[in-house]
């Protein structure tokens, strides 16, 4: 037993990388995410344009293909990346595309009367997408963006192909030194799962709060 | 004789195949109160909507307070407006809205002072101070801090009146401003309109089913039918004598639904 508490120090440090890229992913994927819901609605033809092939292209390729490249592949055109950076980056620019397309229909969702109000009160296009749109969509954005961070908090274990040792990775690692399945794994599952649990808490809690005194809105 | 504030050239608008004004015509005089009445489909919301720029129009000429509205003039060339003319001429007009459209998000106060902020770049102790006085006028000053959900409808409509009007437009456009309204709460926000027309001298448009208060408050009413004016006079003549068939059956029929003309 004083063996295995070694090895859930292992796992303990994998738990600290798997959250790590987590909180760095999503930050990628929100400021991403945002960029392109928003291009996604833009009155000019390049901005959709550009979007939408981001987010086509992150959609429709695996996340594993994405990694590789971003690890092996970059370097060739002269960009050499941590695994660290690689697996952020992969994960936010994946995670961000799907975002993106919640980001788009939570502002296309609040309805013509608003952005007709803001028209009426001479607010410029920006002013009234900062002031009086987004801050009713991000309401209608929270739940679904709760989903995509349990989504890349998942999908965070792809990073172990590239050799950075996160939860999955030293999960590998103790059970290859101690012939033990279920400890490792067992460990990892519940691990995980607390996270996602924590993701949902989180965003529930945003939610409530960002939701007071704004009965009538969410529908 | 002053120039007209408001010159409705020839406007023609359609939605797909259904021609809502067709050719339409129209002066109106500063510090008038004009009723704009009719059935529904017949233009009237239209007209309002094209002069708050919701609406884009298919062909004709627009000029308010001495400026084209959907055009502008560079060097002799009358041009289609970008969105800075758009911008300047919308200050000119403020417009209420028939379900209120008040930002759910904010409280009264900032709704109210979020646009004199952002667009005349007014300090916030200025906007504020200007809001109450606001407030105070159409009886909320107690609900400053209130959120839009915890408003009755009259209320709600109240504060709506009150955002537009702090942006000082010269020319305000009510859109069927009570018809969202349970009955009990109508008297309340006309008459909140009955003393805007009293202590200001506002050029007020407005579209309307009461036509009870359309008769006391306007100066002029026209009768809108199918994209035209058909009929327009003082409240006497059209709601006491109206000459055209189609204004008699329009009056007959609203009578008969129980309004008081």
């Amino acid at each position: 037993m004083t063996q295995w508490s070694g090895y859930l120090g292992l796992i303990l440090q994998g738990a600290l990388v798997t959250i790590e890229l987590t909180l760095m992913g999503s930050v990628l994927a929100l400021i991403m995410a945002f960029l392109a819901g928003m291009g996604r609605v833009s009155r000019f033809f390049i901005v959709r344009a550009l979007a939408t092939t981001y987010i086509e292209f992150f959609r429709g390729t695996s996340i594993f293909v994405q990694l590789f490249w971003a690890y092996f592949v970059l370097p060739f055109a002269g960009l050499s990346l941590t695994p660290l950076q690689a697996g952020v980056l992969a994960l936010g620019l994946n995670v961000g595309a799907y975002a993106a397309e919640v980001v788009r229909g939570a502002i296309l969702s609040v309805g013509r009367e608003q952005y007709e109000a803001c028209t009426a009160l001479n607010l410029g296009r920006w002013q009234g997408m900062r002031h009086v749109i987004l801050p009713q969509a991000l309401l209608v954005m929270l739940p679904t963006f709760g989903n995509n961070a349990i989504e890349l908090l998942k999908a965070t274990s792809v990073v172990s192909l590239i050799s950075l040792a996160d939860l999955t990775f030293q999960a590998q690692v103790v059970r290859s030194q101690t012939g033990s399945t279920l400890m490792p794994f067992l460990s990892v599952l519940i691990i995980y799962f607390a996270l996602a649990l924590i993701i949902s808490w989180g965003v529930r809690t945003l939610e409530r709060r960002m939701a007071r005194g704004l009965d009538g809105v969410r529908v | 004789m002053p120039a007209p504030i408001i010159k409705v050239d020839a406007i023609s608008k359609s939605f797909g195949a259904f021609k809502v004004l067709d050719g339409l015509s129209m002066q109106v005089m500063p510090g008038e109160k004009l009723a704009l009445i009719g059935p529904s489909g017949s233009g009237k919301t239209t007209i309002l909507r094209i002069l708050m720029t919701l609406e884009k129009i298919d062909g004709g000429h627009i000029q308010v307070d001495g400026e084209q509205l959907y055009h502008m003039e560079r060097n002799g060339q009358l041009l289609p407006a970008d969105e800075r003319h758009l911008a300047k001429m919308r200050q000119k007009i403020g417009m209420v809205f028939q379900l209120f459209n008040l930002f759910p998000h904010k409280c009264v106060m900032d709704n109210v002072t979020l646009a004199p902020m952002l667009t005349k770049g007014t300090p916030r102790a200025a906007a504020e101070k200007r809001a109450m006085e606001l407030l105070d006028m159409v009886g909320l000053a107690d609900k400053a801090k209130s959120m839009p959900a915890q408003l009755s409808g009259g209320q709600k409509q109240r504060v709506a009146i009150a955002r537009a009007l702090a942006l000082s437009p010269k020319i305000m456009l009510f859109d069927e401003v009570t018809s969202a309204l349970d009955p009990e709460l109508v008297e309340e926000v006309l008459n909140v309109m009955r003393k805007l027309a009293a202590e200001t001298d506002m050029t007020m448009l407005l579209v309307t089913h009461e036509m009870g208060f359309a008769h006391d408050f306007a100066d002029r009413v026209l009768f809108f039918d199918r994209g035209r004016i058909v009929e327009e006079g003082k409240p006497d003549e059209i709601f006491r004598h109206p000459k055209q068939e189609r204004t008699q059956g329009f009056l007959k029929k609203i009578i008969a639904a129980g309004h008081r003309v």
